[in-house]
């Protein structure tokens, strides 16, 4: 079958679904957007994560043909996802500044940055495709990750950044026991999760001076 | 396979009646984990993600008519005061993502005995509301469960709501799982008081061939709080009826052994449940007492 929606803003068609492929299949097989992790298959570790509707899922769990019509959010689009998100509250013309200022922030802590993050400027001022997620700027989040080194193997992450992504957004001052739980669905085999807790509070902690 | 993307609650009627072996899939929580671990190859999935009516929900003056699709996160956030115990049991299902999805529709199409809703339905009295071309019924939650993932729908049959009383009384909900999220239950717990009728209700999950109510433990109960004039003197419970109300509890289920616990285990975490229920119910209802008497 044939199922048409809309991927990180852009409209999308996949062709000869076959009717129990996953949401997850279609995004990584047929779209080529392999981002999203596919993992366990059964809800169980949230690599999978993206954002239907506006809400975060477990893409494994969605057959391709719900997905009709709705608008997904995939961890490629997150950036330009957050970029619009700041855009909508008026935060947007600082943000490209936004980042770049937290980084030296971050180096000025002593953090061994420097290179990876102007090498992130570099990306930057590439031709950007918000559908791939290539040549953008980061969002907050994601950099937060890297800043707080909340990234090893990195399969867990792109699910991470999406449900952490989603609860910054619902609840920008979390306590340690909401950010549990808003991650609870996902699951790390490598960091023991102190650093992706370092990475939320870091992003929270972000979010809150811009605004 | 085929996919059936039925627009409206009479379409997808018609659909399951032209298509009696077609699985429903709403969350598609339970649905596609068996697709994908090819535990399954339905001939036709009939998607209800279309249905507008089925998640909406809307409290009466005795009773919430709950949408099959109402996903938990929704329970969790809007149905607190009403539906406590439900409430509570929400928030124990698996993890965010799957509560974003996951409805109390699925949970009784599927009638797993772990299925966390199960106990909290039983507990606060409900009654499903199902549908096909031949007509609509009500069946009530005591008869809902006929099996291991057997429920009393006829083939044709889809679930459209479930009617939940609306809380009397404090209700709780206990789960045993060796983590918070992600859990399966081992075995779990509700008890709701009704101090309108003077009678409490239970629900035991996981710990039989299917949910449960401790009739037993419950006629007991009513009993003894009855006896020894408890619904108005807002005594604590005497410790020897939690303690036979308990044993009760445990002597109720019928448990096996498998990967995440053993028969006897979960005899005695059900007991063990039961009486923190209680206490946790019964310690809140005096305390209501005690604050509307202060008040008056």
């Amino acid at each position: 079958m044939r199922v048409n929606f809309t991927v990180n803003g852009r409209p999308q068609e996949a062709d000869d679904v076959w009717e129990g492929e996953s949401l997850l299949y279609v995004l990584r097989e047929r779209l080529g957007l392999p981002g999203s992790k596919n993992a366990c298959e059964q809800g169980e570790c949230g690599s999978c994560t993206v954002r239907l509707d506006g809400v975060p899922v477990c893409s494994c769990l969605v057959a391709a043909g719900q997905a009709e019509g709705r608008e997904v959010v995939t961890v490629e689009g997150l950036a330009e996802f957050a970029r619009q998100r700041s855009c909508g509250t008026g935060a947007c013309g600082g943000h490209s500044e936004g980042t770049p200022d937290s980084t030296s922030a971050g180096a000025s802590d002593g953090t061994p940055e420097g290179a990876p993050l102007d090498e992130a400027g570099e990306r930057a001022a590439r031709p950007q495709d918000s559908h791939t997620g290539e040549g953008t700027e980061l969002s907050p989040v994601q950099q937060a990750f890297i800043d707080a080194g909340a990234v090893q193997c990195g399969f867990c992450t792109p699910g991470l950044l999406v449900a952490a992504d989603e609860m910054l957004e619902r609840n920008p001052n979390p306590t340690d026991a909401d950010i549990r739980e808003a991650l609870s669905g996902n699951l790390c085999r490598c960091t023991g999760y102190e650093k992706i807790m370092d990475a939320v509070r870091l992003a929270a902690a972000r979010q809150g001076e811009v605004v | 396979m085929d996919f059936l993307r039925p627009a409206s609650w009479q379409e997808a009627l018609a659909a399951k009646a032209e298509h009696p072996t077609a699985v429903p899939i709403a969350g598609g929580t339970d649905v596609m984990v068996e697709i994908n671990f090819d535990h399954r190859r339905p001939e036709y999935l009939l998607d209800l993600g279309r249905v507008g009516d089925l998640y909406e929900w809307e409290a009466g003056e005795d009773s919430v008519r709950l949408g099959a699709s109402v996903p938990y996160t929704k329970i969790m956030e809007n149905l607190r005061s009403e539906l406590p115990g439900l409430a509570l049991a929400s928030h124990t299902v698996a993890s965010p993502q799957i509560r974003n999805r996951g409805g109390v529709g699925g949970n009784l199409g599927t009638a797993s005995p772990a299925g966390d809703a199960h106990p909290a339905l039983l507990a606060a009295g409900a009654e499903v509301e199902v549908e096909s071309v031949r007509g609509s019924r009500r069946i009530p939650i005591d008869d809902f469960y006929t099996g291991v993932k057997r429920n009393a729908l006829a083939a044709d049959e889809l679930i459209r709501a479930v009617h939940i009383k609306k809380a009397d009384g404090p209700q709780q909900y206990s789960k045993v799982g060796t983590r918070n999220a992600m859990v399966i239950a081992v075995c779990a717990f509700g008890l709701a008081l009704h101090p309108e009728t003077r009678t409490v209700r239970t629900g035991i999950g996981s710990a039989a061939p299917t949910p449960v109510r401790a009739r037993t433990a419950e006629e007991f109960l009513n009993a003894a709080l009855d006896e020894g004039g408890f619904w108005d003197n807002g005594k604590i419970i005497t410790p020897s009826v939690a303690k036979q109300f308990a044993d009760l509890c445990a002597a109720a289920c019928n448990p096996i052994d498998d990967v995440r616990g053993t028969a006897s285990y979960r005899r005695h975490a059900v007991g063990v449940m039961a009486r923190r229920t209680l206490t946790w119910t019964w310690e809140s209802y005096r305390g209501t007492r005690r604050t509307t008497e202060g008040a008056a």
